[in-house]
């Protein structure tokens, strides 16, 4: 990973870190409400995989999808608008935290059904191959996502036509409260992979150099026709499934080992290390993103609610084609 | 103009709307060297090739999900079932995604999608393949529904559909694919959604049929002809949209109404329709609006009773007469 990508890794992961941070807190201030599920220690995965994809390509997300939006170029301000249901949100107030999504820029939407997004990531790669460019669509899902058979299905027909596609499975180790190894047929559910004869891969998911690597190679497949890619990155969410989640399902002892292996933190270390950024100008990123953070706030709390006399809008496409 | 079956006028649209548009492709099982169980894609492989004729996996959900995400990025998918019956296997893609996601976007993804393929009775193919399967799509906001009749409005619909860029859900009837009528040539032939068609004037009684049931309904008429009653058969062609205004104009006129169709009665799509007419319509009714549909039970297999349970036309000619109070 050359410099510059890593800086843009780990301003995109702090991006998601504190924009998730911020959502937590406004939905305890009871400035935000429905559904916000955080992904707070598994940015690695995001935002490796936005670093590498360029404008043209597409992702499909999922409930648990903030930080694939904003690693796709989701805007912090228009996202946290979303979140709270305004107007200016991705949007309009009509999808909110499940459900942002920018078409034109290729986020073909988070998805609040499980396992519902991955065969849209198909489709993408599918119209990719017959107009005949070499875009590549990535599909994110959870370990949940992975028993159910939409997922298989998507898979097979993936591989028969050697779709440019790449299957990220976030394994972070629960479906919402039950514990991945209790409903899961295989240890890793890379090993799935083979049953469509397409690679599969472990890969440490809090590793962005581990993931930088696996990214690349899926994307190389995909662009040279070969076909599709699962890529399983082993992660770990800090916070509940959902805010307000009692946690009844592991143990402290749990979460704390897995957040002394932030990948943030990591990250910050190696640059350290490697002399790419010196604390000083950590501590400048942390503010500058902050800063960010804070005026994406101010502009979803300063935005209007969107208008009831627009509810029926945008039930079907109005116009001609 | 040039005669042809309701199938072959299906396969020939789709030829059209593929010759003239590169982003049209169709997906579905068994389309490509069968071409379809009733040949509405027959011969389509060998013109198009496998890549715009794709033979899918026996996987419905993913292939609905596939054709959704190509629909999202420039493509025009028609994804082709055999049996319409097969749309509870994707019902998670086709009513929580492709209903949803264009107004959950905010309006900023198109769907142009068509799904299609025949549904009802005529072939004994018992409960899951021979239901009707109209109101799932009607009662979830997002697909437009279209039933065609007839082999030209089955034409004119179609090339509607392809051109929407909304999901439209296509249900033909497995029973009306032998039928045929002439078919105009030009290319251009599209039928607009939400114009019903008068398939026969009268002034007594208002008899409003979908799909199978206009002939019946046209039987019926005749019938009571005999009788003195002169009853307007409206095909509304297409259920979301809904011409309402060609029935409340009959209606008005006539004073009253049976609604028909193959679908379950209960909370069928007779319902809805029944209910618009009282809503918008009270003043002009003489006598309460007949619904008929199949009865409450799975269809069976035996033919003499799955004949007992839909509509028939002696069924039709008796509620007609029932409204007129003779």
């Amino acid at each position: 990973m050359d410099k510059q990508t890593i800086l843009q890794v780990y301003e995109t992961m702090l991006t998601i870190r504190k924009f998730e941070e911020k959502a937590l807190h406004l939905f305890e201030e009871n400035k935000l409400r429905g559904s916000v599920h955080l992904s707070i220690g598994q940015e690695a995965v995001a935002a490796v995989v936005g670093a590498y994809l360029r404008d043209e390509d597409y992702i499909t997300s999922t409930h648990r999808g903030h930080g694939h939006a904003i690693a796709k170029g989701a805007r912090p301000d228009k996202a946290m608008a979303e979140l709270m249901g305004r107007e200016t949100g991705y949007c309009g107030g009509r999808g909110g935290s499940m459900h942002i999504a920018d078409v034109e820029k290729g986020n073909l939407g988070a998805n609040a059904i499980v396992g519902g997004g991955i065969p849209h990531a198909n489709g993408a790669a599918l119209s990719a191959q017959l107009r005949g460019t070499d875009q590549v669509a990535v599909s994110f899902f959870g370990d949940g996502a992975a028993n159910e058979g939409i997922f298989h299905e998507t898979l097979n027909i993936a591989s028969i036509w050697k779709l440019p596609v790449i299957f990220i499975c976030e394994n972070n180790q629960y479906g919402m409260t039950t514990a991945v190894d209790s409903v899961t047929s295989v240890k890793d559910i890379a090993v799935r992979a083979a049953g469509y004869d397409m690679p599969g891969e472990v890969v440490d998911g809090n590793d962005v150099f581990a993931m930088e690597k696996a990214v690349k190679k899926a994307i190389k497949r995909a662009q040279e026709g070969e076909g599709p890619t699962l890529i399983e990155a082993k992660t770990y969410r800090w916070k509940g499934h959902w805010t307000g989640d009692p946690e009844v399902y592991r143990t402290r002892d749990e979460v704390e080992e897995w957040k002394a292996k932030c990948p943030i933190k990591r990250l910050e270390k190696h640059m350290q290390d490697k002399k790419i950024l010196s604390l000083e100008q950590i501590k400048a990123t942390h503010k500058k993103i902050d800063k960010l953070i804070d005026e994406a706030e101010e502009f979803a709390l300063s935005s209007p609610d969107p208008d009831p006399a627009t509810v029926l809008d945008n039930v079907y496409y109005e116009g001609d084609k | 103009m040039s005669r042809k079956k309701y199938s072959v006028a299906i396969r020939d649209v789709i030829a059209e709307e593929m010759r003239s548009d590169p982003s049209v492709f169709v997906m579905g099982e068994d389309i490509g060297a069968l071409g379809g169980v009733f040949g509405c894609t027959r011969d389509l492989q060998k013109e198009f090739g496998k890549e715009r004729v794709r033979d899918t996996p026996i996987a419905e959900a993913g292939y609905v999900g596939t054709g959704i995400g190509a629909a999202l990025t420039g493509m025009r998918p028609i994804l082709d079932f055999m049996y319409l019956d097969f749309v509870y296997v994707a019902m998670d893609q086709l009513l929580n995604q492709a209903a949803k996601l264009r107004y959950m976007y905010g309006g900023r993804a198109t769907l142009p999608l068509v799904v299609r393929g025949q549904q009802g009775i005529g072939r004994g193919n018992a409960g899951t393949h021979s239901q009707s399967v109209e109101a799932f799509f009607t009662h979830i906001p997002g697909f437009k529904v279209a039933m065609p009749s007839t082999a030209s409005d089955a034409a004119g619909l179609l090339r509607t559909a392809i051109r929407d860029n909304n999901p439209v859900m296509f249900i033909e009837h497995k029973a009306l694919y032998a039928s045929s009528e002439e078919v105009p040539d030009d290319p251009n032939f599209a039928i607009p959604f939400g114009k019903a068609a008068v398939r026969r004037q009268g002034k007594d009684v208002t008899l409003i049929a979908t799909s199978l049931m206009v002939g019946r309904a046209l039987e019926a008429a005749e019938a009571l002809s005999k009788e003195g009653i002169e009853a307007e058969v409206i095909d509304p062609r297409t259920l979301l949209p809904l011409d309402l205004d060609t029935m409340l104009k009959s209606i008005e006129k006539t004073g009253r109404a049976v609604v028909v169709h193959e679908a379950h009665k209960n909370n069928g799509v007779g319902a809805e329709i029944a209910s618009q007419i009282m809503e918008a319509g009270f003043k002009f009714l003489d006598a309460p609006v007949i619904r008929l549909g199949a009865k409450a039970c799975t269809l069976p297999f035996s033919l003499v009773l799955e004949n007992a349970v839909v509509p028939g036309v002696d069924d039709i000619h008796k509620a007609a007469k029932q409204v007129c109070y003779k």
